[in-house]
């Protein structure tokens, strides 16, 4: 393991975002209309595309962890700061069209109005640090569950959810490619 | 919008394909998020690093001092460190696809949008910017975004990654519903 502290670090982080940036546009996922149309029932390359990541990720990083290459990095699950959070979150990518990685690679490939929203996210998060305070002590509390897994909530080994979750997304996708193929 | 068909696509260098499906997108996410887990064990997210420049920007307004006495800025402060220099990457990588598929073009209303809330500029930046404090003062509450808990803590099977995304598609779903009503 190289400590991203380090200049090579440093270096990697410039190339897994590269590679990253690239990856998003390659997945036609820096576009407005791919990302709205997700949420329209319109397009589902959203959907395909981090479905894919999670499951190849997933699968991938279990086996490393397995093998002692890799340590899992779950965090927190205050719940109520994810929920609102998470449901403020789909309000906001909707009306800009863009999460926060995908808007800056969109102002990569020329878009005006991602740019613009780059700077309301700066706006947010401002915004976010001067109401920290207030945020920790009313919202952040409620429902701590810790560092927790959906094999921890649920009792179900690792193993068995991630199997689960592959078989899913392949029967959605054979139903998304077999709808599309009808027209 | 250039439009590539088959027989061209076949005597285009890969470099320039912009036919990528949706799958393989998502396979290089899943590897790429493997390599950062076991190289530099850092999973990939943007919005921790977002609020780091966040604060840089801030400085400019009220000082570094302000800034530092932040509690929010105070544990997670503005440097060129690897989070930042991600933020970066995603940028330029994107911008060398763009380039490389010949798809780089200036685009101020996007044509969903458009057919909408029809061509002017402002409503549109006026959305975007709106947007986008909204989509970032609710990743900050929850943690992370669609990349660092959606992707990396998704693929953990973590709690917070599959609440966060249950919540984001639900309100999502419903704001599009609205706003694109007919």
């Amino acid at each position: 393991m190289i400590s991203n502290a380090t200049p090579l670090g440093l270096l990697l982080a410039v190339v897994f975002g590269v590679a990253f940036g690239w990856l998003l546009h390659r997945g036609r996922v820096t576009d407005y209309n791919v990302i709205v149309n997700q949420f329209r029932w319109k397009d589902f390359t959203v959907l395909k595309v981090m479905l894919t990541a999670i499951v190849v990720g997933g699968l991938g990083v279990l086996l490393f962890v397995h093998l002692g290459l890799a340590k899992w990095h779950v965090r927190d699950a205050n719940m109520l700061g994810v929920l609102v959070g998470g449901g403020l979150f789909g309000v906001g990518m909707v009306l800009y069209g863009y999460c926060p990685g995908t808007a800056l690679a969109a102002v990569g490939t020329g878009s005006l109005h991602a740019l613009v929203g780059v700077f309301g996210m700066i706006a947010g998060a401002i915004l976010y640090a001067y109401s920290f305070d207030w945020v920790r002590s009313t919202i952040l509390p409620v429902w701590k569950l810790g560092k927790v897994t959906l094999s921890d909530v649920t009792g179900i080994p690792l193993l068995v959810i991630y199997l689960l979750l592959t078989a899913l997304a392949l029967v959605l996708f054979g139903f998304l490619e077999k709808r599309s193929a009808a027209g | 919008m250039i439009t590539q068909t088959a027989a061209g696509i076949a005597n285009v260098p890969v470099s320039s394909r912009i036919d990528w499906s949706p799958y393989m997108a998502g396979i290089g996410i899943g590897v790429l998020s493997w390599i950062v887990f076991v190289v530099v064990a850092t999973p990939i997210g943007i919005t921790t690093a977002g609020s780091q420049v966040a604060g840089g920007v801030a400085s400019l307004f009220v000082g570094q001092e302000a800034v530092q006495a932040n509690p929010y800025w105070a544990t997670n402060p503005f440097r060129l460190d690897y989070g930042t220099l991600f933020l970066v990457g995603t940028f330029f990588g994107a911008l060398a696809s763009a380039l490389a598929s010949g798809r780089f073009r200036l685009e101020s209303v996007p044509a969903v949008w458009k057919e909408r809330f029809g061509p002017s500029p402002a409503r549109r930046y006026a959305a975007a910017f709106i947007g986008g404090i909204i989509a970032m003062y609710g990743a900050r509450m929850a943690g992370g975004c669609t990349s660092g808990n959606g992707i990396s803590q998704g693929l953990q099977l973590a709690v917070v990654g599959w609440t966060f995304l249950a919540a984001m598609f639900a309100t999502g779903l419903a704001t599009a519903a609205l706003v694109f009503r007919r």
